[in-house]
């Protein structure tokens, strides 16, 4: 089965349901992420955001609703592992990498290579991904940390491993959920920059609560609320919407 | 927090530890005057009625004429006392001593006086003569005999008259059971003779088709598995008109008994679903509700098993007539002796251990080999002996179930012990306390909770109740070193199926297990309907990872 | 070319321990065999199987160490593949007794002919051929796991409760090979062997090379392990025990990984069972009780789980402390056995080559503030390399 949908349009999501017990984390969402676009979601504690990822990363299954990707990619009927490997990153709200491998060991492991057991077991390191590993370490600003354990790390430093995991994986779209959660002024501003930087050739769906940071994104804003859009736009006109200002932002 | 908010919080443990307690007690004491009634004393002979002496005495040097008017008396006098001088003449044990007594001989040298029952000195009765008696007088003497009880007072007597009648249905009683039939009033007894008279009829074979129709229903109705003998064999000698109805009253009797036969099966898989009940539930809580893997739990059980064998030890060194209490006291003793065990073990090992609980499992198991090998030291390899008081012995029948009272009581037991820890976990300060810590530890923290208190007496209960199941199956197992290996993997296959974090589960699992086991077990034998509830239980947690009453949602990724 | 591939990918540290232990598979049997009675470096014959025994044993703990160490299965049920690939080559040497047993039946084994059975079960078939029963001993338990594996890693049972449903395997299976009916022996088991290979089972040659067999089998494993655990599947079976889900939305599939090294685990412990049951001379359902199995966690752990030579080490250690306790104090090798147990996992979570590996690092930091204070650091106060800090990390 397969859906005809807009050329510039990469995720779509229409009507998705999810309960749990009773409670509704998504009552009918829908949103779409165009190619190459970088797109905020904001939205109160419950509001369904994490769920909305665990339903486009397969890790939950919709009670009702679409979720397509690139045309006509039916997600809610394959498995995690497919998914990441058509090419969606994702980017825990908790910083995820191997503590116990150096951080060029994580991205050797992240990088865009064939998956299978024994393609892994024999795999020899070649030049053109030693570049490349070097290339991301660059962008992720840990050149010079690629021999240290990933559990040595600082807690921003882990975020933008996991960041640089994601791109050696060459998606085409990156979810993630708080990337700046308990990093430092300086290393957030990095960290938006790095973001617009990746924008620039990927589209990335971008979950986070910090608003000076979604300021610094500078780009469309999803407001979400008990499990659906409350409002969508640049982020002045979602930040004067007054249902927004009532469940979110506050008086 | 305050020290006296922090005070008031430990005196909350305290105090739901001692409504724990008392529980107990209260329940050991519904044992004990179980007990007390179960030790009423026998009654004691009354005298005989002056007329049984007096013929009695008659039967000295008496010709078979006069002892044939004897026997006629005796019967007539319906006396119970006259039934052991009646008995005693067709034996051939009743004798005439030269110091004039009657005397009944019971064994070589063991005399008892024929009319007062009163024991005999052989000495001094002298030269003894047995009375010689002919088949008529035999007989008349079982005719006496069997009119006797079936139409003896006592409806005790009369009701084991008439059994005894339809267990061994001869003919030759017809005539008594008839005249005992015209008397009797009671409803459940006439039943009881009609069904013994069915019996004659059918095992006497000339019977018209009306007739055996009519002895068919009764039987039928009766269904038992000795009415369904007796229709087996009247099959064979039965009138051609006569056999649908047989036919049919065997196939009633067939279908009445699966059913029971059923009833039976799921009693002894309630049965053995409370042993593992008993045996899970302390697990329920340390696995469940703590996340500790403790694998000496079953060694936990062995302790509350040995802590009876001392208690029983104690008593029969010091006051034997104690012995039928000694449940009751060894289930507080059990119960503080493993709690303390576990406390010590959680304060030791498994503080350390939080967050790790393979290292748990592990640790653990090396503790349950250092407490066998201990017990082993102490008491021996051996299997000790641990018995059972009056009050847990022997069976009862309810309609065509046999229910042995240990078992019974041990179903009861296993649901007052979940009654209590349900209500401790859901209605007391410290279950509150335990519910806070289990959801959210550093949040419970914060907010005053001692949790490092916490998680010891969460342990300490959940090894407390696996002493108590100690007490409960040292009364149908082997006490030996040995005991708590049998019951760990279990245990473990209740909680994991029922489902973690949720004493419902334990219960459900535990009922579910113990009554698919049974149900297995005649098909299959005991060992391969456990290997097949192993498998399943293997498959079901590939379909349900996380048991029968898991957590659902975003909740139970954490 | 391929030589020197093979070394890159092994590393000198592997090849020196496979070293030894070929080195120790030629070396042991000769100085049995070729040297006379009485000579102080003669291993006397009463060894030879026993140190076969643990060479065995070793296998089996670098097997499990594969799955728990590196992948993060706790399997306490790895005995029950061992027991199975000792029972499939008891199975041939059953058959090799031939018209010899008691009952002098040239087919049927004695405890079937004192069965009362007329026949070979279907299952028994082909155990008369040495290579086919060497097949089985792979086969059946690598089918077992893998069929267990393709269950329980597809569902996503981890942990403990994995842990705890190898135990209900291992268990399940002790109770069907206890049966009479199961035609593997019952109770007693398979025993009284005569021949392997045409040659009296218990000759002081046949023990020799049972004992050479044992060492170059696990000289192989180690080298196979070593080929895995360096290559970026063990990173990857490293990355999969650390965190899962990470694996997953990288695009791996966690549950093959695990399938498939909890497998060839299977298979490996399959292999050393099969040279355990002709050294010992019997099989029989002990062999899966759980409690065997648990043994084998606690020599990986001993030795230092996450290593390669830390298993080898901590069966070797523990198994012959327990023969020698065993032996002379039998009442306290239950005690030794579980305060091992607790004390490992209490004070040694990396085990021996855990401990050494720190003192080597203490070292190592010592040496570094010494280089500093004698070159670059004038400051004389003793550095910070002392053991103490360690210690107080390792309080609570």
């Amino acid at each position: 089965m397969s859906k005809v949908l807009p050329e510039d349009c990469l995720l779509y999501l229409d009507g998705v349901t999810v309960s749990f017990d009773g409670f509704r984390a998504l009552n009918s969402l829908s949103l779409v992420l165009k190619r190459d676009e970088l797109q905020a979601i904001i939205g109160p504690n419950g509001a369904g955001k994490t769920t909305m990822m665990d339903i486009v990363t397969g890790k939950t299954r919709p009670d009702s609703g679409e979720v397509y990707f690139e045309g006509g990619i039916d997600l809610t009927r394959k498995s995690e592992t497919e998914i990441a490997n058509l090419g969606i990153g994702r980017k825990f709200q908790k910083p995820t990498v191997f503590e116990s491998q150096t951080v060029w060991d994580n991205l050797e492991l992240a990088l865009k290579n064939p998956r299978g057991v024994f393609a892994s077991w024999f795999y020899r390191s070649n030049p053109a991904d030693e570049a490349r590993i070097r290339e991301i370490l660059d962008l992720v600003r840990l050149g010079s940390r690629r021999n240290d354990l990933a559990a040595d790390l600082s807690h921003g430093q882990k975020q933008w491993l996991e960041i640089g995991m994601l791109l050696a994986q060459a998606p085409r779209l990156l979810l993630v959920d708080e990337p700046v959660a308990g990093m430092t002024d300086a290393e957030t501003i990095e960290t938006s920059r790095l973001l617009k930087e990746i924008a620039q050739d990927h589209s990335v769906l971008v979950v986070e609560h910090d608003m000076s940071f979604v300021r610094d994104l500078d780009c469309r804003v999803t407001c979400l609320a008990e499990g659906a859009v409350l409002a969508q736009g640049s982020l002045d006109h979602v930040s004067a919407d007054p249902l927004v200002i009532e469940r979110y932002l506050g008086r | 927090m305050s020290g006296s908010a922090r005070f008031l919080r430990i005196c909350g443990f305290a105090r739901s530890l001692l409504v724990f307690a008392a529980f107990l007690l209260l329940f050991a004491f519904a044992f004990s005057l179980r007990t007390a009634q179960a030790q009423e004393p026998a009654e004691a002979p009354s005298p005989a009625p002056p007329g049984l002496a007096e013929i009695v005495a008659g039967m000295r040097d008496a010709g078979l004429p006069q002892l044939r008017a004897a026997v006629a008396a005796l019967s007539a006098s319906g006396e119970a006392e006259a039934l052991p001088v009646l008995q005693a003449l067709a034996a051939g044990t009743l004798n005439q001593s030269a110091s004039g007594a009657m005397a009944v001989r019971l064994g070589p040298d063991r005399f008892v006086d024929a009319v007062t029952g009163a024991p005999l000195e052989a000495a001094s009765l002298g030269a003894l003569k047995a009375l010689r008696i002919n088949n008529a007088l035999r007989r008349d003497i079982a005719a006496a005999i069997g009119g006797l009880t079936l139409r003896h007072e006592d409806p005790a007597v009369r009701r084991s008259a008439a059994a005894q009648i339809f267990a061994n249905p001869d003919p030759a009683n017809s005539p008594l059971l008839e005249a005992a039939l015209a008397e009797e009033q009671d409803p459940r007894l006439r039943l009881l003779m009609e069904q013994a008279r069915a019996a004659i009829l059918l095992r006497g074979g000339s019977a018209s088709a009306e007739e055996v129709a009519a002895a068919v229903e009764l039987l039928a109705a009766r269904g038992d598995r000795a009415s369904l003998g007796l229709l087996n064999g009247a099959l064979a000698s039965a009138p051609e008109a006569a056999r649908p109805a047989l036919q049919e009253g065997i196939e009633r009797i067939q279908r009445r008994l699966a059913y029971w036969g059923i009833g039976q099966n799921i009693w002894s898989g309630i049965s053995l679903g409370s042993v593992l009940l008993l045996a899970a539930i302390g697990l329920a809580i340390t696995f469940g509700v703590m996340g500790v893997i403790n694998m000496a739990h079953g060694e936990m059980v062995m302790i509350g098993a040995y802590t009876t064998f001392v208690v029983q030890d104690l008593i029969r060194a010091h006051s034997p007539g104690l012995f039928d209490y000694s449940l009751a006291i060894a289930v507080p003793a059990a119960f503080l002796v493993t709690g303390l065990v576990g406390v010590a073990v959680e304060r030791g090992i498994i503080r350390w251990l939080y967050g790790r609980p393979l290292e748990t499992l592990l640790a653990t198991w090396g503790l349950s080999l250092i407490i066998q090998q201990g017990v082993r030291s102490i008491f021996g390899a051996t299997n000790q002996n641990v018995g059972n008081p009056s009050w847990m012995s022997g069976a009862f029948e309810l309609g065509g179930l046999t229910i042995t009272w240990n078992r019974l009581w041990i179903l009861i037991f296993a649901l007052a012990v979940f009654a209590l820890l349900l209500m401790v976990l859901n209605k007391t300060f410290f279950g509150l306390q335990m519910r806070a810590v289990t959801q959210n530890r550093r949040m419970a923290s914060a907010m005053g909770v001692r949790t490092p208190w916490v998680d010891a007496l969460t342990f300490g209960l959940g090894s407390g109740v696996a002493g108590l199941a100690g007490v409960a199956l040292s009364q149908i197992d082997n006490v030996s070193p040995n005991l708590g290996q049998g019951y760990i993997i279990d245990s473990f296959m209740v909680v994991v199926f029922g489902g973690v974090g949720n004493l419902w589960g334990a219960l459900v699992g535990a009922m579910t297990l113990g009554i698919a086991n049974k149900f297995l077990e005649p098909y299959w034998g005991a060992v391969l309907a456990k290997i097949a509830i192993l498998v399943f239980i293997i498959l079901f947690i590939q379909y349900r990872p996380r048991g029968l009453f898991a957590l659902k949602g975003r909740a139970a990724e954490a | 070319m391929i030589a020197a591939g093979l070394y890159h990918r092994l590393g000198s540290r592997a090849l020196w321990v496979a070293g030894i232990l070929l080195a120790v598979a030629v070396l042991a049997p000769l100085s049995n065999l070729a040297l006379p009675e009485g000579h102080a470096l003669r291993l006397p014959n009463h060894m030879m199987p026993l140190l076969g025994k643990y060479l065995t044993y070793a296998t089996l703990a670098l097997a499990l160490d594969l799955v728990w160490g590196y992948c993060g299965i706790l399997s306490l049920g790895h005995a029950a593949f061992f027991a199975l690939g000792g029972y499939a080559m008891g199975m041939h040497l059953m058959r090799q007794i031939g018209p010899y047993g008691v009952y002098a039946n040239p087919v049927l084994p004695d405890f079937m002919v004192f069965l009362g059975w007329k026949e070979l079960p279907w299952y028994w078939l082909g155990f008369d051929q040495f290579w086919f029963a060497a097949l089985m001993t792979m086969v059946v338990p690598g089918l077992l796991a893998f069929l267990f594996g393709w269950l329980a890693f597809k569902s996503r049972v981890t942990g403990v409760y994995l842990s705890i449903i190898t135990q209900a395997m291992t268990y399940a299976l002790m109770l069907a090979f206890f049966r009479n009916d199961m035609g593997f022996g019952g109770n007693n088991g398979l025993t009284g062997f005569r021949e392997i290979l045409g040659r009296p089972i218990a000759a002081p040659e046949t023990r020799a090379a049972l004992f050479s067999a044992s060492a170059i089998l696990l000289a192989l494993c180690f080298l196979l392990c070593s080929l895995i655990v360096r290559s970026k599947l063990g990173k990857l079976m490293i990355a999969v025990r650390d965190a899962e889900s990470r694996a997953r939305f990288l695009g791996y599939r966690a549950d093959h990984v695990k399938l498939f090294v909890f497998t060839l685990s299977a298979m490996m412990a399959g292999l050393a069972g099969a040279l355990h049951t002709p050294q010992v001379g019997i099989i029989n359902p002990g062999a899966f009780d759980p409690g065997a199995s648990i043994e084998v966690v606690i020599w990986a752990a001993v030795g230092g789980r996450g290593t390669l030579i830390g298993p080898i080490l901590g069966a070797g250690l523990v198994s012959a402390g327990k023969s020698w306790f065993t032996a002379s104090f039998p009442e306290i090798w239950l005690f030794l056995l579980g305060g091992l147990f607790v004390f490992v996992t209490l004070f040694m979570p990396k085990g021996i080559l855990g401990v050494l590996a720190s003192i080597r690092a203490g070292w190592a930091a010592r040496r570094a503030s010494a280089r500093k204070q004698a070159g670059v650091d004038p400051d004389p106060e003793p550095s910070a390399a002392d053991p103490i800090p360690a210690a107080q990390e390792a309080a609570p």
